[in-house]
């Protein structure tokens, strides 16, 4: 499921709204013949508030190739969050098909979602989202979701993937002992650890200061590059979303290309 | 990991911890004390039922008294005649009698009932017993034969009819009052006081007949010998007694001393005390049956039979069976019989038995629902942090798994802190020792009869019922001892462990109830 890496452009994206899509009516356009990661079709999700019923994702059509950098922006309440966890098999679709390589997670059991987000999907959320009594090092451990990896190897990859985020020091320490930018990467060695196919980063700076931010982002990036990860990251920040290679705007449950500026 | 997610979570969450432990050590330690204490309870009526009715007794069958059967009557009665009684210098008289009869409110049957009784099937052991009262009566008579008449004017012997001049103006016969002018009858003289009064001793104790050759069920067979020895089978005829330790530092009497029972001579062969630390035997003085019988006048009458069932879950049937067997009878189980135990011990046993039991099942489950609730809010708090989990691969069962531990070693550590307060409470409970009465009521009186009793104290009470009454016996102090069993220490400990698994199983369900989109959402 790895793909190859990608190249980030660098280029600047120009930020043109394009009427909402029907959906891709060619799903290879955007994957440039590289075999898709994710496959959306008349992807819908519907919520009840109260007694209404709002329209979270409404008839989306998406391919996202394996190995591509892709930033979601759009308004609050537009459907990123929602649609970053119909790609992590957090939630299933009210209607449509979400196929994650051959595995069609709209049709997936709980079981089997969680076994797919405990194998194939690794997960940066905004808020760090650490268990505060646990150590660095041992909440990189949580990611093991079973018990088929044997505890030294655990230990050992755990340290490792801390290492790999430049906190081999801080292993030992509670998260209410680091800083957000420290949490953020114990959190992204977190879903590193298990070497996913998958990142899906929900605002992973948006409780960073610009600094940090751009830290975070720099080893984000650099993870993307170096292990050919698809990575999905859903923003407010601009400046982040011009890091990827791919930006797609969602508003009102439907999802638009943003085309690179020329 | 699941030992250090969980020891962090509840060290980190302590005071959750010690309130969902404080009111499980609270329930477990009232659990303990109040199994405690009412095993206590129970082993002081059984103590009291085998004073009574001997180890091993699983049936005993009795006969309703009849309005004026024997024993019914309206007491015991000593006659004399002119020349009984021995004439001291003074001209006292010292008269004395001793009777045996059938104690009041019980009733003789045929001793051909206990040949039936072995004939039941299911019947391992019987022996007859037959419940007797001795009454015995002594005291000094003045001389009478001096105040036959009194010394008149007339110089001969007053009859006591002579004009009396009093100023009551009633007849007057002690000559004392007033001017005696005829022939007045001088004053009785000598008796107990020298003067011409009387004193009488009236003393009553329970004699029980039994056949001397049955060991292995019976009245004395929760005696131990103190001294001499018991009865044996070649003492049949003989007029031998064993006496009970209580009665017999009471009489002063001790292996060797002769004893009246019924106008004979009895030779103290032993003397035996209830193997309960705190019991007196079921009666005073024991003889051979025959020899009841026969000083009686009871001739092939007995009052009581003992049973014991080939085996224990055959008790409720042999009764049947007996009882179809001996229509007339009264059949009892034990179970029955302990019904028949009163007085404080009865108050404790039920005070024990409903306000203990309820008051434990009331903080018990006010416990568990602290746990229960305790642990639901802890859920809701930690939805973040469960969402996460879910969100990184965590299973449902897995999480369950988590919340289920934590509640378990809440459970346990209240449970550990219950079972050494509970043991602490049992220590205090045997410290202090309370002395509690009992008496067990043997025999109720029918309609209009008078009733008596055997307590277990083994002294003689007998008085006078109405319709239905039954008389209560004199009371027997019991020492309550609250065991410490490792069954109940296991109870306890099982129960923690049910309360903090059905804490974790709810709080359990709730975490894996929640969806990590949800989850997630809802902390966003």
């Amino acid at each position: 499921m790895t793909g190859a890496s990608p190249e980030p452009t660098g280029t600047d994206l120009r930020a043109t709204v394009l009427p909402a899509p029907a959906g891709l009516t060619d799903p290879t356009t955007a994957s440039g013949g590289t075999p898709p990661m994710y496959t959306l079709t008349a992807v819908t999700k519907t919520y009840s508030q109260g007694k209404k019923t709002v329209t979270a994702l409404d008839g989306i059509d998406l391919e996202i190739p394996a190995g591509q950098m892709v930033a979601i922006q759009g308004p609050t309440g537009g459907g990123k969050s929602t649609l970053l966890q119909v790609l992590g098999a957090l939630d299933r679709p009210t209607s449509g098909t979400v196929r994650l390589g051959d595995s069609d997670l709209s049709a997936a059991g709980d079981r089997a979602l969680a076994a797919v987000r405990a194998r194939d999907v690794g997960f940066v959320f905004q808020g760090f989202n650490l268990i505060p009594t646990l150590t660095a090092a041992e909440n990189v451990e949580t990611a093991f979701a079973d018990d088929s990896v044997p505890r030294p190897e655990r230990r050992t990859r755990a340290k490792e993937a801390l290492a790999s985020v430049g906190l081999a020091e801080r292993a030992g320490h509670l998260p209410g002992e680091l800083s957000g930018g420290q949490q953020q990467r114990v959190a992204i060695a977190r879903a590193l650890v298990k070497e996913p196919t998958v990142l899906l980063a929900d605002e992973p700076t948006g409780s960073l200061d610009e600094a940090t931010r751009d830290e975070i982002m720099d080893l984000l990036e650099g993870v993307w590059r170096d292990r050919g990860l698809t990575l999905v990251i859903v923003t407010h920040d601009s400046a982040v979303a011009r890091r990827a290679e791919r930006r797609l705007r969602i508003a009102g449950g439907k999802v638009a290309e943003l085309l690179p500026t020329s | 990991m699941f030992l250090t997610y969980l020891l962090r979570e509840l060290s980190n969450r302590r005071k959750q911890t010690v309130v969902i432990a404080a009111g499980m050590a609270l329930a477990i330690a009232l659990v303990i004390v109040v199994s405690g204490v009412a095993a206590g309870v129970r082993n002081a009526q059984s103590s009291v039922l085998e004073s009574v009715y001997g180890v091993g007794t699983d049936v005993t069958i009795t006969q309703t008294a009849e309005p004026g059967a024997d024993g019914g009557g309206p007491g015991q009665q000593f006659a004399f005649g002119s020349g009984d009684g021995t004439t001291t210098d003074d001209g006292s008289t010292e008269v004395a009698q001793s009777t045996l009869s059938a104690a009041r409110g019980t009733a003789t049957f045929a001793s051909s009932a206990l040949a039936t009784v072995e004939g039941v099937d299911g019947v391992s052991a019987a022996t007859a017993t037959l419940s007797l009262e001795n009454s015995s009566f002594s005291g000094t008579l003045p001389d009478f034969s001096q105040g036959a008449g009194g010394a008149g004017t007339d110089g001969t012997t007053g009859d006591g009819t002579g004009t009396d001049t009093d100023t009551d103006g009633t007849n007057d016969t002690d000559g004392t009052d007033g001017t005696d002018s005829g022939t007045q009858p001088a004053p009785p003289t000598g008796g107990a006081d020298g003067a011409g009064g009387s004193a009488f001793d009236v003393d009553q104790f329970s004699v029980t007949g039994l056949d001397p050759s049955a060991a292995a069920v019976g009245p004395l067979t929760s005696a131990s010998l103190v001294d001499g020895r018991t009865l044996a089978a070649d003492d049949a005829g003989t007029d031998v007694v064993v006496l009970d330790q209580t009665w017999a530092t009471s009489a002063e009497l001790a292996v060797g001393d002769t004893l009246t029972i019924g106008g004979t001579d009895f030779t103290v062969v032993g003397i035996v005390a209830s193997t309960s630390s705190d019991a007196a035997t079921a009666s005073d003085a024991y003889v051979p049956l025959d020899t009841a019988q026969a000083l009686s006048g009871l001739t092939d009458q007995i009052s009581d039979v003992y049973v014991t069932a080939a085996s224990a879950s055959g008790v409720d049937a042999l009764k049947t069976d007996v009882q179809a067997a001996l229509p007339d009878a009264t059949v009892s189980t034990q179970s029955d019989l302990a019904s028949s135990v009163s007085g404080s011990l009865t108050t404790a046993s039920d005070l024990i038995g409903k306000l203990g039991t309820w008051l434990s099942v009331i903080v018990l489950a006010a416990a568990f629902l602290i746990a229960i609730l305790f642990t639901v809010s802890g859920v809701g708090r930690r939805t973040r942090e469960f969402g996460t989990l879910k969100a990184i691969g965590w299973s449902n069962a897995r999480i369950t798994r988590q919340v289920a531990g934590e509640s378990l070693v809440q459970g346990l550590v209240g449970g550990v802190v219950g079972v050494a307060a509970g043991l602490v409470g049992l220590l205090v409970v045997n410290l202090v020792a309370p002395t509690l009465s009992a008496a067990a009521t043997t025999t109720a009186a029918g309609p209009g009869g008078p009733g008596a009793a055997a307590d277990a104290g083994g002294a003689a009470a007998a008085g006078g019922g109405g319709f239905g009454q039954q008389v209560a016996a004199a009371t027997t102090d019991v020492v309550l001892h609250a065991p410490v069993t490792i069954s109940v220490v296991l109870l306890a400990v099982g129960l923690a462990v049910v309360g903090g698994l059905l804490a974790g199983a709810v709080g359990g369900w709730r975490a894996s109830r929640l969806r990590p989109a949800e989850a997630l959402r809802s902390v966003a």
